[in-house]
């Protein structure tokens, strides 16, 4: 697909929007989309090679799980492109970043704004923590640290098949918690597969604050290492790095891109809510206000006016 | 005598992955005991050792799986759903991925005890929407469990039987299908797996007292035609007994149990199986006969269903067969 914007023009965009739909909806994961917004709109902008959607640009209803008879079943892959040998896939692992993901859906027009109306609205299959069949979503990574392992399969299979197209990963580090993230690394390098990728938004941030405070995880770089990865550090805000860390030889091994993220970035009046980040609400409807006035004003524009009720 | 066929998976398995590449094998290091190995010394190409990381394994084979590969998983059954349970069902249920899981070892099959006995694998199953089941009773249908097996549009677990196997019946696996053993009237005995053997130990001597038995083996538990069970259920005159190597709660007593209250039927059932309790380690027919799963069981039950004496006591019945504990058949003691 042809890019419209500019990378930046990409995460403003979807900043904005998260900010936005946050401010309507009484709050909202407003964290992951500072963290992430580079991220995510370097992987749809630049980074990934991925065919034109191939769902409709206002996503259909809810239309049931994978079922024996539910032969129309669908997921969201489609609005990252067909399933084809020459394209990449990307799974979003933190499937609570759905909103973000969404957003950046929109921003580089492979879904319209109105898909963002219908996030968390019942029969609406565009589900507020990303589902199998949610935009962009490719399978369910709702429980976290099973993404990865799954691209690690999907990327063995293709490379089988002799598929040129990659996988990617976007990851969250409080998955480093898990397990299963070290098994996916560890089999990755055992068995060589260097065609699966991901990058990982490193924020220090987990459901209950801090993950220092939660579960000390150490350097999360020399223990990727230690399991077989190669692994780039970088500011996650840094789109140069970002194209410099992609380009890192990685044969025989995954590469594992460590983006090291401000959870406040580009709305730092959040800093006032540190470290509670996961899921910002409003306590009140003065902090709403000021909130609104704030934020809008550093993302260069207006403060969202409200329905009155 | 029955014929006992050696390690009747090595050679179904190899002869049916090699006919269908897109057919993975994976292992989590129990190669040799899961009769892999000489698979994977032959075929490396088609074999992936996964380590000691079931829950990678699990989402793994799931990738593998939407790349439109048909992964066939092979752990000791104990070990495919206990620890990576969030994996089974997000990575490979849901999706309806094409994995077939080869469980082997189940319930009291092995003697390494409760951590190594998939005693409440079928309830588990049962309860996972998109899941199938087959159980294996004989060296045919373990011959016959890859093609079945890989015929069914989703994912499967299978109880699949090991080491020295009986040959039991001459017609491969029917997904979907049951297996009428005899036509009786008096008693319905239901019976999967290892507990079929040991219902049809009781078979003559049964015979001898009058007791007319209408015995039924499943090897597909799910789906399965209730429908059909029904029939057999209204043509019996004093009820059902179930025989299970598992736990009776979620398993094919609770299925019985199911289509009698569905149906709305009048049947008396007698569930035996692991009465709601751990087992512990010990050979296979010192755990059947400590917890009521083998012959006598289920002459004693039938006798408490029908209200009657039969007098058949352990040497009326035909001979239990004892594996040794080490034996060439199998990769070690377990």
């Amino acid at each position: 697909m042809k890019n419209k914007k500019t990378t930046e023009e990409v995460a403003l965009g979807i900043r904005r929007r998260v900010f936005e739909h946050s401010m309507r909806n009484n709050g909202g994961y407003l964290s992951q989309a500072c963290s992430a917004a580079e991220q995510l709109a370097w992987l749809y902008n630049e980074a990934l090679n991925l065919g034109e959607p191939t769902m409709p640009m206002i996503p259909p209803p809810f239309g049931g799980v994978p079922a024996p008879g539910n032969d129309d079943y669908v997921t969201g892959a489609g609005y990252n492109g067909p399933f084809e040998p020459q394209y990449d896939r990307l799974f979003i692992a933190p499937a609570h970043y759905a909103l973000v993901a969404y957003a950046t859906l929109i921003e580089v027009g492979r879904m319209a704004e109105e898909g963002l109306e219908m996030f968390n609205k019942d029969g609406s299959s565009v589900e507020m923590i990303g589902a199998e069949h949610s935009p962009g979503m490719e399978v369910h990574n709702g429980t976290l640290g099973i993404g990865l392992s799954t691209g690690a399969g999907l990327a063995y299979g293709r490379r089988l098949r002799g598929d040129s197209g990659e996988v990617c990963v976007f990851m969250s580090d409080g998955e480093v918690q898990e397990g299963q993230t070290w098994e996916a690394i560890q089999a990755c390098a055992h068995h060589g597969i260097d065609n699966v990728w991901a990058i990982m938004d490193v924020n220090d941030q987990q459901c209950d604050g801090a993950m220092s405070s939660v579960m000390e995880v150490r350097d999360i770089a020399t223990k990727m290492r230690a399991f077989g990865a190669t692994v780039v550090e970088i500011d996650a805000h840094d789109l140069n790095a970002m194209r410099e860390a992609k380009a890192e030889p990685h044969e025989g091994q995954p590469l594992i891109i460590l983006a090291h993220s401000s959870p406040t970035k580009g709305m730092e009046f959040l800093q006032r809510r540190f470290p509670r980040l996961h899921y910002v609400r409003f306590k009140s409807e003065e902090e709403r206000d000021e909130m609104n006035q704030s934020i809008a004003k550093e993302l260069g524009i207006d403060p969202v006016q409200f329905d009155t009720h | 005598m029955v014929e006992m066929v050696t390690r009747p998976y090595a050679s179904a398995f190899e002869k049916y992955a090699l006919a269908n590449k897109d057919v993975i094998c994976m292992s989590a290091d129990l190669t040799s005991s899961c009769e892999i190995d000489g698979f994977r010394d032959r075929h490396p190409e088609q074999f992936m050792s996964m380590g000691m990381a079931e829950q990678n394994m699990m989402s793994f084979a799931g990738g593998l799986g939407l790349a439109g590969y048909r992964p066939f998983i092979h752990t000791f059954g104990v070990f495919t759903y206990r620890r990576p349970y969030d994996q089974l069902m997000a990575s490979i249920a849901y999706p309806r991925r094409k994995v077939r899981i080869m469980g082997f070892l189940p319930g009291v099959t092995t003697p390494g005890g409760m951590t190594h006995q998939a005693i409440e694998d079928i309830a588990i199953m049962r309860a996972m929407p998109n899941m199938s089941i087959l159980e294996t009773g004989d060296a045919t249908e373990v011959e016959s469990l890859c093609e079945a097996a890989d015929s069914i549009d989703g994912p499967v677990y299978c109880r699949v039987l090991r080491g020295s196997v009986p040959r039991l019946f001459d017609t491969p696996i029917k997904v979907g299908e049951m297996r009428e053993l005899s036509a009786g009237d008096d008693v319905l005995v239901v019976t999967a797996g290892i507990t079929t053997e040991e219902a049809l130990r009781a078979k003559a001597a049964l015979a001898g007292a009058g007791v007319s038995i209408r015995h039924l083996h499943l090897h597909t538990l799910k789906p399965f035609d209730s429908k059909r069970l029904l029939d057999h259920l209204q043509s019996v005159k004093h009820g059902v007994i179930t025989l299970e190597n598992h736990v009776i709660n979620g398993g094919i007593g609770s299925l019985v149990a199911e289509t009698i209250a569905e149906a709305g039927i009048e049947k008396k059932l007698v569930r035996l199986g692991l009465q709601d309790t751990y087992a512990h380690g010990g050979s296979r027919p010192y755990l059947m006969r400590y917890y009521g799963l083998d012959a006598l069981a289920l002459v004693r039950g039938i006798e408490g269903l029908m209200n009657i004496e039969t007098n058949i006591d352990a040497d009326d019945l035909d001979a239990v067969r004892v594996d040794a504990v080490h034996s060439s058949a199998k990769a070690e003691a377990l």
